[in-house]
């Protein structure tokens, strides 16, 4: 059929599996001398422009057990609300901040662990302003395609309030679930995987 | 110069097949998935700058021997134990067109199907040659290479007697953050493939050919080392003439 569109078919998805450590943080993992320091270890430096946070958080599974063996990836624009991306044409991201970051859940406790910046705010494509968020990506055994949320600030109310995602999320009755605790030095997210309080997950 | 020069720029992406192509959040015959499965739809949201968006790494974070598992671990004079093997193809997206700048990541178990990992308690021994890490940047026309090891199969705590095939871990970035992929790369003509309830979460044979990488033997090596063919599609986005926003026009 000479008009029969021709996409390829995208590589599918497989699970992480226990071992992502090995790739993706081998230094945290205890394997030394290959890499000479984990990806996405440091977002911020002495420069970075914006009020310093600590993100801390904890991926739970449907009876509650902290998963110890996810790897949890951040990405988030800079303090202005611009991304450091060679596809961001709004302006340009602050040099001295990587917007993304990777953070391993601790093989004990399950903490993940993020030094960071308070984001900016973003648009929708239709002009509509989002509520300051960090958007994270989760990989783990037992997680078939790997994983889409987003984090809120829990004292960001009247941002909040006019987020569409947020507000529409909030009208169903699960938009508590992307609102971060505050704690100490900044603020604590428990992604629920399943069950009661199941994160919010997106199809992006 | 044209009368309208303004930056064509990569809009939003195609939308995932979720539904028969990529592997379902529950596969109750892969065990780990039934506590970790979201229950829920995953819901819809419009691609903003936040998705099309995402790190990039040069090429000048990567050491000398990154992408070569035979010597990025082992002792001065030494090499890892197994078949040595080539691993390469082209990262293109769903347009066809390659994708450069792609930070590839890979792990594996060694040849005897042992990992460098705390976790791994399998009976096969550690090779004290080989860590089974390596990462590259795809190049202007797409293409990585790796040289390591064919990893062993390995028996895994799900069914009574499950076996993992041969397999290699990637993971992946793209250009935008919702191309983030990790997949797992096979090798043709492996019997454990099909008996595999990892492999087999995915629905689709099609799917799961896409995974299987295939002998090259023009990239090989004479007298040194086979080569695997694994070609990897990412998300494809649609073009758009930038205004002030993701979607243009």
């Amino acid at each position: 059929m000479a008009n029969e569109p021709d996409y390829l078919d995208e590589t599918p998805s497989q699970t992480a599996g226990p071992y992502i450590h090995i790739g993706t943080v081998p230094n945290f993992l205890g394997i030394e001398g290959v890499y000479a320091e984990d990806l996405g270890a440091r977002m911020i430096d002495d420069q970075t422009r914006g009020e310093r946070i600590t993100i801390t958080g904890r991926v739970l599974d449907g009876v509650g057990a902290p998963l110890r063996d996810a790897i949890v990836e951040i990405w988030q624009p800079d303090a202005a609300g611009l991304f450091p991306s060679p596809e961001e044409r709004r302006g340009t991201a602050d040099p001295h901040f990587a917007g993304w970051g990777r953070s391993a859940c601790d093989l004990d406790t399950g903490l993940f662990r993020f030094e960071t910046i308070r984001p900016g705010r973003v648009p929708l494509p239709d002009g509509r302003l989002q509520a300051p968020h960090v958007n994270f990506w989760i990989a783990a055994r037992g997680v078939n395609v790997a994983l889409h949320t987003r984090m809120y600030f829990p004292d960001e109310e009247a941002a909040n309030a006019e987020d569409p995602i947020l507000a529409r999320l909030m009208a169903e009755g699960r938009g508590d679930t992307l609102v971060a605790k505050k704690a100490e030095g900044g603020f604590h997210f428990e992604i629920r995987l399943q069950g009661h309080g199941e994160t919010v997950f997106f199809d992006l | 110069m044209t009368d309208d020069d303004t930056p064509r720029v990569q809009g939003s992406f195609y939308p995932r097949r979720r539904d028969d192509w990529h592997p379902p959040a529950l596969a109750p015959q892969y065990r780990s998935s039934t506590l970790r499965a979201p229950r829920r739809a995953l819901i819809s949201i419009p691609q903003s700058w936040g998705e099309i968006t995402g790190p990039v790494f040069g090429q000048n974070m990567l050491g000398e021997l990154d992408n070569d598992l035979l010597r990025n671990f082992a002792r001065p004079g030494e090499s890892p134990i197994g078949e040595r093997i080539i691993v390469h193809g082209r990262v293109l997206d769903q347009n066809a067109r390659p994708v450069p700048g792609v930070l590839v990541e890979i792990w594996q178990a060694n040849a005897g199907g042992r990992y460098r990992h705390r976790k791994d308690g399998y009976t096969a021994p550690l090779d004290p040659n080989f860590a089974g890490l390596g990462r590259t940047i795809t190049d202007a026309e797409g293409r990585y290479e790796f040289r390591t090891i064919r990893p062993g199969p390995y028996p895994w705590p799900n069914g009574p007697n499950d076996w993992r095939p041969s397999h290699i871990h990637f993971s992946l970035f793209g250009s935008g953050f919702a191309q983030r992929l990790v997949t797992q790369m096979y090798f043709e003509g492996d019997p454990l493939i099909e008996r595999c309830p990892i492999v087999n979460t995915i629905p689709d044979p099609a799917a799961v050919d896409m995974l299987v990488a295939r002998l090259d033997m023009n990239a090989s090596l004479p007298m040194d080392a086979l080569a695997w063919r694994f070609d990897i599609v990412l998300r494809g986005r649609r073009s758009t003439w930038f205004e002030n926003r993701p979607e243009g026009n």
